[in-house]
């Protein structure tokens, strides 16, 4: 309790900055005044309660702060997560697979697996960028879009179905990372980020203004569904649909089911390509240029190339995402790519920890689910989701899971805290 | 004594209106160890860097000899390519590690280009064909190599950046040394030592050249200069004042007053003047 007097201090003076903050929004409403004009109400009341719990929420960190740096080493604990990893990621794929299994359970559930497991997806995606290579890419979207897309004008003008588009989709993608990646790759940080940041923008503007290939802000409608060995999940249950061939009564949850699978599969197919390329000579090069560029030259390695692999493998899972989005709607317009896009994926790729695939995908459910889930609390929602941001961001400022575990040992792996980490600089 | 590996040719390396080498000429005798000396200032790191492929010389030209006669200019090389290529590996006089990474891992990236041959552009590797696993378990073994030569055999898994100062030392030449260089530029390796850190960098070093890889090295310490190094080149403001052996350096007028200084009472220098003095 030495640090009483400070805290006490701190805190006050932490209410003082809210009273400022909180006084002209909370304190002072606007009313109808008696004969028509504006009248100024003051609300002391809530004044009150917000300052109140502005000076108590400081002192609780700050007491939490100091019993943390006393007792828990960090080292110690970030070993407890990751070693606990070990258990929750099958437990979380069990889970995973069997949920749309559960009988009864509603269709929009399972909607929202498709919608997080998409993140999930954008976010190992994007992880490959800015957890293994340490290059922050902003304009993420960009390659959503371009999958998406491709998918969109490919079956509107050939006819081209979800599984012939898949493939390609991820091609032109990467493709479009590679491009992209050229002129930008030789900045670093903040450059980089903010030219990342424009290619994003630029994608969406000519998708918007290219009207006439591809409608503009009214987008493209009716993109085909995706089909189970050529048979549809149409609703009429006529010849050539799932109903049909398997003699069932039609329900949209056997297309939001098979939809769930696809995205299962991706998702599982990025997570495995991803874990596979750190264990290579060319995941560790990514790595190692996260750690240090200059000294990655002195050993031979191509910067350039390495930096382009690591933005066109991103870009090709954000591509493939993009694909599935597209078929998953069945519309698509420049609004569902907007920077909003790119910083909803990295901030869950922050979150959950650069570097970390399970704690990517805890953040993807917690970034999406929760807000989703939290619908019935109407306007209280986005605020308990703000604090639970914020309250993450403190106790573990370096994502859920911060620590690394080697690629190769000799003995036992151990694994390695995030102190030693670096974050990377461009 | 054989015959020549490097040879720097009227190299001159501008910054703005500072010179900071000027037509600088020297040669490096494969399975030498060679030194470049001088004081604060004189222009070494920057000779290194040309070398190195991180600077682009302004004019003259550096080549390297892999076999007797054959030659190879660096200076036309890009960046990577140098330790690629050219064979020409280095450290930095601010250690540079991986420090996230184990220390094992550390040696495995500096084999990236011979691993990365063998995935088949990553492709068979993810799938788990080809000879990828061969290749990764020859270069494990390579590394258990460097590692046993520099003592740090038990510090293998762990992160590079828990390791205590002298052993980052030694894995940043355990690294350099796993890109199978002809010749490994060393920055300033003895800075930080402890006298017995610097007595086992040297049997390190000589066990280096015993390997048939040829030294080049920027050094302060004389202890190590003078008792190590089969050739010494001095700079002084980016010029050579003098070449040639320990013995010929240690009588050297020109390399004495740079030391020393000319009747000037300002000396940054003092302790290698001393150091200098006291070997003559």
């Amino acid at each position: 309790m030495k640090h009483l007097a400070d805290n006490i201090k701190d805190s006050l003076i932490v209410g003082g900055v809210a009273f400022l903050l909180f006084g002209p929004f909370l304190g002072l409403q606007l009313t109808n005044g008696t004969s028509g004009n504006l009248g100024l109400a003051t609300r002391p009341m809530l004044l009150a309660i917000a300052v109140g719990l502005s000076i108590v929420a400081r002192f609780l960190l700050l007491l939490w702060q100091d019993h943390r740096t006393t007792r828990v080493p960090a080292v110690k604990l970030a070993a407890a997560v990751a070693k606990s990893g070990k258990y929750v990621a099958p437990a979380l794929l069990i889970v995973t697979i069997t949920l749309p299994l559960i009988p009864g359970i509603d269709n929009s559930y399972i909607d929202l697996g498709v919608l997080i497991m998409t993140y999930v997806m954008l976010g190992w995606g994007l992880n490959i960028v800015v957890g293994l290579a340490g290059l922050l890419d902003l304009g993420y979207v960009a390659f959503y879009a371009v999958g998406a897309y491709s998918f969109a004008l490919l079956s509107h003008y050939f006819n081209f179905t979800f599984w012939e588009c898949l493939p390609l989709c991820g091609i032109l993608a990467a493709a479009w990372g590679i491009f992209l990646g050229f002129p930008v790759l030789r900045l670093r940080g903040d450059y980089l980020a903010i030219v990342t940041l424009a290619f994003g923008e630029i994608i969406r503007l000519v998708i918007t203004n290219w009207v006439s290939l591809t409608g503009g802000p009214n987008g493209i409608y009716d993109i085909p569904h995706p089909t189970l060995f050529g048979l549809t999940f149409d609703m009429s249950g006529g010849p050539g649909t799932v109903s049909n061939f398997f003699h069932v009564d039609p329900d949209p949850s056997q297309r939001t089911t098979f939809l769930y699978y696809i995205i299962l599969a991706l998702a599982l197919l990025t997570n495995w390509v991803t874990l596979r390329l750190r264990r290579q000579p060319l995941g560790r090069a990514w790595e190692a240029l996260r750690e240090d560029e200059i000294a990655c030259r002195s050993l031979g390695i191509n910067l350039r190339n390495t930096k382009l692999t690591a933005f066109a493998i991103g870009a090709m899972f954000g591509g493939f995402a993009g694909c599935f989005f597209a078929t998953r709607q069945a519309f698509i317009s420049p609004d569902s790519f907007t920077f909003i896009e790119s910083a909803t994926v990295l901030a869950i790729v922050v979150l959950g920890g650069a570097g970390s695939q399970l704690g990517v995908a805890l953040a993807a459910v917690v970034m999406i689910g929760v807000p989703a889930l939290l619908q019935d609390l109407q306007i209280y929602r986005m605020l308990i989701f703000g604090i639970a941001l914020v309250t993450i961001m403190v106790v573990r400022p370096r994502g859920f899971i911060s620590t690394r575990t080697p690629s190769v040992s000799l003995g036992k792996a151990k694994i390695i805290s995030s102190d030693m980490i670096s974050e990377g600089h461009g | 004594m054989g015959d020549t590996l490097l040879t720097v040719t009227e190299l001159t390396m501008r910054f703005g209106g500072l010179t900071a080498v000027n037509a600088l000429s020297f040669n490096a005798k494969r399975g030498d160890i060679t030194a470049v000396i001088g004081p604060n200032g004189a222009g070494k790191t920057t000779v290194f860097n040309c070398i190195t492929g991180f600077y682009k010389p302004t004019s003259g030209s550096i080549a390297i000899a892999h076999t007797p006669g054959a030659s190879m200019l660096l200076n036309k090389l890009p960046g990577h390519a140098i330790a690629k290529k050219g064979r020409v590996a280095r450290t930095f006089q601010n250690i540079r590690l991986f420090g996230g990474m184990t220390v094992l891992e550390n040696l495995l990236v500096a084999q990236h280009n011979e691993l990365q041959a063998a995935t088949g552009f990553g492709v068979l590797a993810i799938l788990g064909l080809g000879k990828y696993r061969a290749a990764e378990k020859a270069a494990i073994e390579r590394a258990k190599y460097w590692l046993a030569a520099t003592n740090l055999i038990d510090r293998a898994d762990d992160p590079a950046a828990s390791l205590p100062y002298g052993a980052q030392r030694r894995l940043e030449i355990a690294r350099a040394m796993c890109t199978d260089p002809v010749l490994l530029c060393l920055d300033e390796p003895a800075a930080g030592l402890n006298p017995r850190e610097s007595q086992a960098l040297n049997d390190l070093l000589l066990k280096i050249r015993a390997d048939g890889c040829s030294l080049l090295l920027i050094e302060h310490d004389m202890g190590v200069v003078m008792k190590i190094s089969d050739h010494i080149i001095v700079l002084d403001h980016g010029k050579k004042i003098a070449d040639g052996t320990p013995l010929e350096i240690r009588n050297d007028i020109a390399v004495i007053s740079a030391y020393l200084g000319e009747g000037d009472d300002d000396d940054p220098d003092a302790p290698i003047a001393e150091t200098l003095a006291a070997a003559e």
